[in-house]
């Protein structure tokens, strides 16, 4: 391809250099336990045999990741030995030598490569420039590389925090990539390996199952679009099977094999935690709580219901579980049927009217919202699993939205002081960074502001962070009576994200379904 | 680190009178004069490292922005936005006054609004500005000698009436805002000659550690400091000081024009940094402001110019313990500065078009492809001198060796970019001249 009309044009690298150097120079900042977290698996795969690594108990912080992740974290123990081996000794706990930072550090910023590879590897199938002199701003493939590589969440969630998101992601978004170029067994075989990196992804399955069944199992559909059940290839779906199977027993079997299995599985999915992780994830069921909440204080002070101080004094969460006092409360199957009907949608949609790759994309982040919304136990990181699919598409509005509350709902997360013009920085350089690309790239006229393309109550809505910052970080710490109500600011910021991750949710199934109805329209 | 304390001892500066005060309010503990020694809890650096953020945001980044605002009116909107932040990328800055700990963004930030002033004709409004940052810095005497040849040029060229009512108006301003700074030491001679004795130490030697200026490169191949008395360094450094001063103050005076006036800053500061008496490495920040400014219009050197600068200060970071945000910022700088500077103009565009004959005599002896070749050879020396200093310990018999090869390779390139801006000043076709004809012609 001739280098000036291919979509990674010459910005690629520069872009990358300079978030990398960001990145270094997050370096020295807050480390969460989740550091120490990955310290302590390091130490695992590199001293203990195989054997072992899912049942030593040394530390708090035991290997919950399915096999691949602990080989990678194997494989990077060797380069930890160069750095200081103190790190690799499983009894060393909370170690944190400068060599051990410097390591982990780096490591996470090398695997990042994965990401930028994959990325590289999206933008070069989307259309390049038409014509030489276009300007950059009106270029997707450069507003992709933008907000991918420099996404804030990522950063904050990688690189502050410490985790290694960024490498998986980068396996997702190659393993969609591939789906989009049809080469439809590589996306599955991707996907497969990184099930085994993190499990987590197994939220975004339902999508590649349905997909891949349909319209690669399902060769020929009826004349109006259904599928025509005797044309299923049995050949496709062996390979695909064998494929996903030789993937897990490499994972899996040597574990299997030594009958570590259920040993795995109890690790993997542990469900004695409880509905809401410590700070509430922007969700459904932070909606729900607060709802409970507000009854139970209303109910008590009119006399109508009497509730003891024990159930009262909810501490937002600071104890891992409370129980419902007005609502009834939820198991966990409740949140999996809820799951599964949020998404039935979707599947449904995907089912009956495939159109390629794009109905894909858009049917896995479906899957994902509805599974951040309704799960069980969400950690807040997990919006990232929506955000970044939902970067890949043409949704400008909806991304808009989701990403500034996603992302601004990660604040919690670095709650120290010195970091905290750090993340305010970094979130409002994206959030401009958000509205310029998308701004121009999506604007029908030339005069247009920026921020035109949003509906007038999402622009107030949008703002209203602004007022929520100040109220949380600053004018409520201030007052004398909040320390007896420390979990307010946390309270408040979730359930203000949560009405934002619902609103974006809802619109983008409104944008799906009218799609789809649209195409019956034609069809008739 | 001085100013860890200075926040208690700063009586020299008025201009700062309110940050111990809101400190009082915070914690009165970080205030006490002689207790606060060493105080290091993480509060306290929270907050002074705050006021040094919000003395950049009130100060230095307004005036940059503005700076590229109204000096680069020829080009795009973005592309003034992108140089501006370009300019505040500049390591050495970032590095001392958030790494090192130093308010150099307050006195840079004022002497740049007082450019501001300068160039867009509010000679009174600038010379206060200058006045209150030489209060705040004395160190701002580098760059006073182009603000006075630049006025007082001003002042001449007019009609004679005008030019010394003009010349009145502008020794009032100074004087009144020099007497407003200086009230609360005049009552007493005493004080005011003890303020004077601390922002003049001339008992303190020729120069301190190792700078990369001429005095002290010199003093590696003769013993400088055995040869002559101290007394008689201060005349020597003096007289040199001013003589390489005539050329380009005189040229500024003559025609002072406001591209003359830019270049004659870096000359001006660049001289003191290097000839003058008691020079530390931080203060290659005062000749480095001026060239920042000449940056979007002349990115090659300017560029190269700002590298060496803050390579010259590695191991004052390297003591600091700020390897890592040395080497990442100036990645940082490099990788923006290529980019975001028109790729043609950073192509040694001076070269293409070599602007007069005498030029052109010069340019022919020295191509522009060595010169090119050279630049990269310097960023490949930097690199390995910066990783020599940081992970290989000098051969013992000279525990210095590192520290004086950098300081002698600094100055022998700051004394070639000496010679460079000269020329540049004195024959370089400038863009106002340019468009001055352009409009004209129409």
């Amino acid at each position: 391809m001739d280098a000036d009309c291919s979509p990674v044009g010459l910005y690629f690298w520069p872009v990358v250099a300079v978030v990398t150097c960001i990145k270094l120079l997050l370096m020295p900042t807050y480390r969460s336990t989740d550091f120490e977290v990955h310290r302590n698996w390091l130490a695992i795969t590199h001293s203990l045999p195989e054997s072992k690594w899912y049942y030593d108990e040394t530390s708090e912080w035991t290997l919950d990741y399915p096999p691949f992740f602990a080989w990678f974290e194997c494989a990077l123990s060797y380069g930890a030995e160069l750095f200081d081996p103190a790190m690799l000794i499983v009894d060393n706990l909370n170690y944190a030598s400068k060599g051990t930072i410097l390591f982990q550090r780096l490591s996470v910023i090398g695997a990042d490569l994965v990401f930028i590879c994959a990325v590289k590897e999206f933008c070069s199938t989307l259309p390049g420039k038409k014509n030489k002199n276009e300007d950059l701003l009106s270029q997707p493939a450069f507003t992709l590389t933008l907000l991918l590589i420099g996404n804030f969440g990522l950063l904050i969630v990688d690189h502050i925090h410490f985790q290694y998101n960024g490498f998986l992601f980068g396996i997702m978004i190659l393993s969609i990539t591939r789906i989009t170029q049809g080469r439809n067994l590589d996306g599955a075989l991707w996907f497969a390996i990184l099930l085994n990196f993190k499990h987590i992804y197994l939220y975004i399955a339902p999508a590649y199952f349905i997909y891949l069944l349909r319209c690669y199992c399902f060769t020929q559909a009826n004349r109006d679009g259904s599928v025509r059940w005797s044309s299923l290839s049995l050949g496709r779906l062996v390979m695909l099977g064998s494929i996903v199977i030789a993937v897990f027993a490499v994972s899996f079997g040597p574990f299997i094999y030594m009958g570590q299995l259920e040993q795995i599985l109890s690790r993997l999915f542990p469900f004695k935690r409880g509905l809401c992780h410590a700070y509430w994830a922007p969700n459904f069921w932070a909606l729900y709580n607060v709802v409970d909440k507000a009854l139970s204080t209303a109910g008590s002070r009119f006399g109508v219901i009497s509730v003891n101080a024990s159930t009262a004094s909810m501490t937002g969460g600071l104890v891992q579980e409370f129980d419902h006092t007005v609502l009834p409360s939820i198991p966990p199957v409740i949140t999996l049927i809820c799951t599964v009907l949020s998404i039935m949608p979707a599947v449904y949609n995907i089912w009956r009217y495939p159109r390629g790759p794009k109905s894909f994309l858009r049917c896995l982040t479906l899957c994902a919202y509805g599974s951040f919304i309704f799960g069980w136990h969400v950690h807040e990181k997990a919006v990232l699993l929506v955000i970044i699919p939902l970067c890949l598409r043409k949704q400008a509005q909806v991304y808009i939205l989701l990403s500034t509350v996603g992302h601004y709902s990660l604040f919690p997360l670095i709650f120290t002081s010195a970091e905290t013009p750090i993340k305010v920085c970094l979130m409002m350089m994206y959030c401009i960074l958000t509205f310029m690309c998308l701004g121009s790239l999506y604007r029908t006229t030339k005069k247009n502001s920026m921020v035109s393309i949003l509906p007038r109550l999402q622009k107030l809505y949008l703002l209203g962070f602004i007022h929520l910052y100040i109220i949380c970080e600053i004018l409520l710490p201030l007052m004398p009576f909040t320390k007896k109500y420390e979990f307010i600011p946390l309270m408040l910021t979730s359930v203000y994200c949560a009405i934002g991750v619902l609103w974006s949710w809802l619109q983008l199934y409104r944008i799906t379904l009218s799609d789809t109805t649209k195409l019956q329209v034609k069809q008739d | 680190m001085p100013d860890k304390y200075g926040n208690v001892l700063r009586f020299r500066l008025p201009t700062t009178h309110c940050l111990p005060q809101l400190a009082d309010r915070i914690n009165p503990e970080w205030v006490e004069l002689h207790k606060s020694r060493g105080i290091e809890t993480y509060a306290h650096k929270l907050y002074m490292r705050s006021t040094v953020l919000v003395a950049d945001l009130l100060i230095y980044i307004p005036a940059v922005v503005l700076y590229c605002y109204i000096t680069l009116k020829d080009k795009t909107p973005s592309y003034r936005l992108l140089s501006s932040a370009v300019i505040l990328l500049y390591p050495g800055l970032m590095l001392i006054d958030h790494g090192h700990f130093q308010y150099n963004c307050i006195s840079l930030g004022l002497t740049l609004w007082a450019i501001i002033g300068m160039l867009s004709g509010r000679e009174l409004l600038g010379s206060m500005a200058f006045v209150l940052a030489l209060n705040y810095k004395q160190m701002e005497l580098y760059h006073a000698l182009p603000f006075f040849c630049f006025l007082f040029g001003r002042c001449v060229q007019l009609e004679k009436k005008a030019g010394l009512w003009k010349l009145i108006k502008i020794g009032c301003v100074v004087i009144v805002t020099f007497l407003l700074c200086w009230l609360p030491f005049l009552g007493d001679f005493n004080l005011a000659s003890q303020v004077l004795h601390r922002l003049f130490p001339f008992s303190r030697g020729l120069f301190e550690d190792k700078v990369a200026n001429f005095w002290c490169s010199l003093s590696v191949v003769v013993k400088l400091k055995n040869i002559f008395t101290q007394q008689s360094w201060v005349f020597m450094t003096f007289y040199f000081t001013m003589i390489f001063h005539f050329p380009s103050c005189i040229h500024l005076l003559f025609k002072p024009s406001t591209e003359n006036f830019k270049a004659a800053l870096v000359n001006s500061s660049l001289i003191f940094f290097l000839f003058s008496y008691q020079v530390h490495e931080k203060s290659i920040l005062l000749p480095a402001l001026s060239v920042c400014l000449l940056l979007p219009r002349k990115p090659f050197f300017c560029l190269w110019f700002l590298i060496m600068s803050t390579f010259s200060m590695l191991p004052l970071l390297i003591k600091d313990g700020l390897v890592l945000p040395y080497t990442v910022t100036m990645l940082l700088f490099l990788i923006t500065t290529c980019y975001v500077m028109d790729t043609n103009t950073w192509k040694l565009a001076v070269f293409e078009n070599p602007p007069t004959e005498i030029l052109k005599s010069v340019m022919t002896f020295s191509s522009a492809g060595f010169i090119q070749a050279w630049f990269y050879v310097c960023l490949i020396e930097i690199g390995i001198l910066s990783w020599l200093s940081v992970f290989k310990a000098p051969p013992p018999k000279y525990p210095d060796l590192w520290p004086v090869i950098i300081s002698v390779f600094c100055c022998l390139h700051f004394l070639a970019f000496l010679v460079y801006f000269h020329i540049e000043q004195f024959f370089g076709e400038h863009c106002e001249t340019l468009k001055a004809k352009g409009t004209k012609s129409d």
